[in-house]
């Protein structure tokens, strides 16, 4: 395309139909402790 | 819900419901927010659409925009610009899921060999007495861990505090126990230990590096700003004294897991400079986080900090940009972002995990939603003995989603902070399905900057 470029980003709408298995971090455990910090983490399944 | 925003140079649309971000040009960012503005685009003809982008665009040729109209076009017919929000149906059947508890935050210590001032811990005691958690009671925690979390194999366990380094030995004991309990209910543990590095030596420092899959490390930045906020309990600086033990422990760590991690204050609005001193200190894994505290703290952040502290966002971003142009990159926790391989659509709705699938647990084995409400009566859950008894309060925290939160519901970062933290929500608005704003607007501009800094290394 000439005007957009879209980044390579995953599909969170199929997500509803595969997602779900829990294997992933909690989000405190990482480094935070104090906010919300979900978007920066890794799927169990998509790694 | 579409976001657009202008950083860095970069014209950045997001299409929030599928996760689809584009970078485009002057013409579609005016024309995705002419569409935005169209009040019956849906139900418009082609025809009629492109008269009215030609009458709200007079800048731009014809020509140009039936251009760009046709790429906009492809992306609206593919479902990755103004798609529609599927989730609020399928929120009713996700708040019936079974939750199962999988990670804990094990406080082996309610002391702390520091006193910092704006500690939610209360320098480290959390409002209770000063205690370190017995063998026997953190073997029962894991105990509790392994059969509350049923089939999930991944098991996280945080020993926190206070300062866990003074109960290392107990620490030790609870490794080799989890060990210990893995291959007979097919289970896997994850450590992770939250140190402020006083007490930390090659023998703690072995035994971390073989046990813990992450290391958090206090230090605040630079030796002014540590300093004024994580005395010893004397009175005097700690900056001079951990700085070497955390280098060398972050050296040690190689490619494990580590992060330093700092907290701003309203002393420090410039905190970028703080982020610049660790960085030019060596250290590569870098949080540093706005203080959650009462907002009559002096040091507490207040509504009229937030510009000068989303223009610290920006010039951090840019800095973070240039260090990794030149070869020297360095992560910013709250810049990290996982566009291709981040959570699914549940783990975003579900946010943390406080109160279902995470728990705290105190030196004397009781249960609470999270690190931050220990030592509040009112959200109790039980102990290590009975296992969750206050299941009320449980299906409270387990509703709690960006769907219950109404300011949520028009913000393009939910999806992102899956409604931010329970415990700051609750400290700031008295209820776990308020939001707290200050953070809120914080978290939209980290979002933003992540997602600028990826257009950036596209």
């Amino acid at each position: 395309m000439k005007h957009i470029k879209t980044l390579q980003t995953r599909d969170l709408k199929k997500s509803m139909k595969k997602g779900g298995c829990g294997e992933c971090k909690t989000s405190c455990q990482s480094a935070c402790k104090t906010s919300c910090t979900v978007g920066n983490q890794s799927c169990e399944k998509a790694q | 819900m579409i976001h657009q925003y202008k950083n860095n140079g970069y014209n950045i649309v997001m299409d929030v419901e599928s996760g689809s971000i584009h970078v485009v040009d002057d013409i579609v960012y005016d024309m995705i927010a002419a569409l935005s503005h169209h009040t019956d685009r849906k139900q418009t003809n082609d025809d009629k659409i492109k008269d009215y982008l030609l009458e709200q665009l007079p800048q731009y040729d014809k020509s140009e925009i039936l251009e760009a109209y046709e790429e906009v076009s492809y992306l609206i017919d593919n479902g990755s610009l103004f798609s529609e929000d599927p989730y609020e149906e399928y929120i009713g059947e996700f708040t019936k899921r079974q939750t199962v508890v999988k990670a804990l935050c094990m406080h082996v210590s309610h002391d702390c060999n520091l006193a910092c001032r704006y500690c939610f811990a209360g320098e480290g005691e959390y409002h209770g007495k000063r205690a370190l958690m017995s063998f026997e009671v953190g073997k029962k925690a894991l105990d509790f861990l392994v059969n509350a979390s049923k089939g999930r194999r991944n098991l996280e366990v945080d020993f926190f505090g206070g300062e866990p380094l003074m109960n290392f030995e107990v620490v030790k004991q609870l490794v080799a126990y989890g060990r210990s309990l893995e291959k007979e209910h097919d289970k896997e543990f994850r450590f992770t230990i939250t140190t402020n590095g006083l007490l930390l030596d090659d023998e703690k420092l072995d035994f971390i590096n073989q046990e813990m899959d992450n290391l958090v490390l206090s230090l605040d930045g630079r030796k002014e700003v540590h300093d004024r906020m994580r005395p010893r309990r004397g009175g005097q600086g700690s900056y001079d004294e951990i700085l070497p033990k955390i280098k060398r422990a972050a050296e040690s760590r190689k490619d494990r897991d580590h992060y330093i991690r700092g907290t701003y204050t309203r002393n420090n609005l410039d905190f970028s400079e703080d982020v610049k001193h660790l960085a030019e200190l060596g250290f590569e894994q870098i949080s540093v986080e706005p203080v959650v505290a009462a907002p009559d703290m002096e040091y507490a952040i207040r509504e009229e900090d937030v510009p000068q502290l989303l223009e610290q966002y920006d010039i951090l971003a840019k800095y973070l940009l240039e260090r990794k142009r030149k070869g020297c990159g360095v992560n910013f926790f709250h810049f990290m972002i996982d566009l291709t391989g981040g959570p699914c659509v549940a783990k975003r709705l579900s946010g943390c995990g406080s109160g279902t699938e995470y728990l705290a647990v105190t030196p004397d084995g009781d249960l609470y939603p999270c690190h931050q409400f220990v030592g509040m009566s009112d959200f109790l859950m039980g102990n290590v003995d009975t296992g969750v008894t206050n299941t009320v309060l449980q299906d409270s925290f387990k509703l709690c989603n960006v769907y219950s939160k109404t300011e949520c519901r028009d913000c393009f970062a939910r999806m992102y902070c899956s409604g931010g933290c329970a415990a700051n929500a609750y400290n700031l608005s008295g209820d776990i399905n308020g939001v707290y704003e200050i953070g809120c607007a914080l978290q939209r501009k980290r979002v933003e900057c992540a997602i600028m800094m990826k257009a950036a290394q596209d």
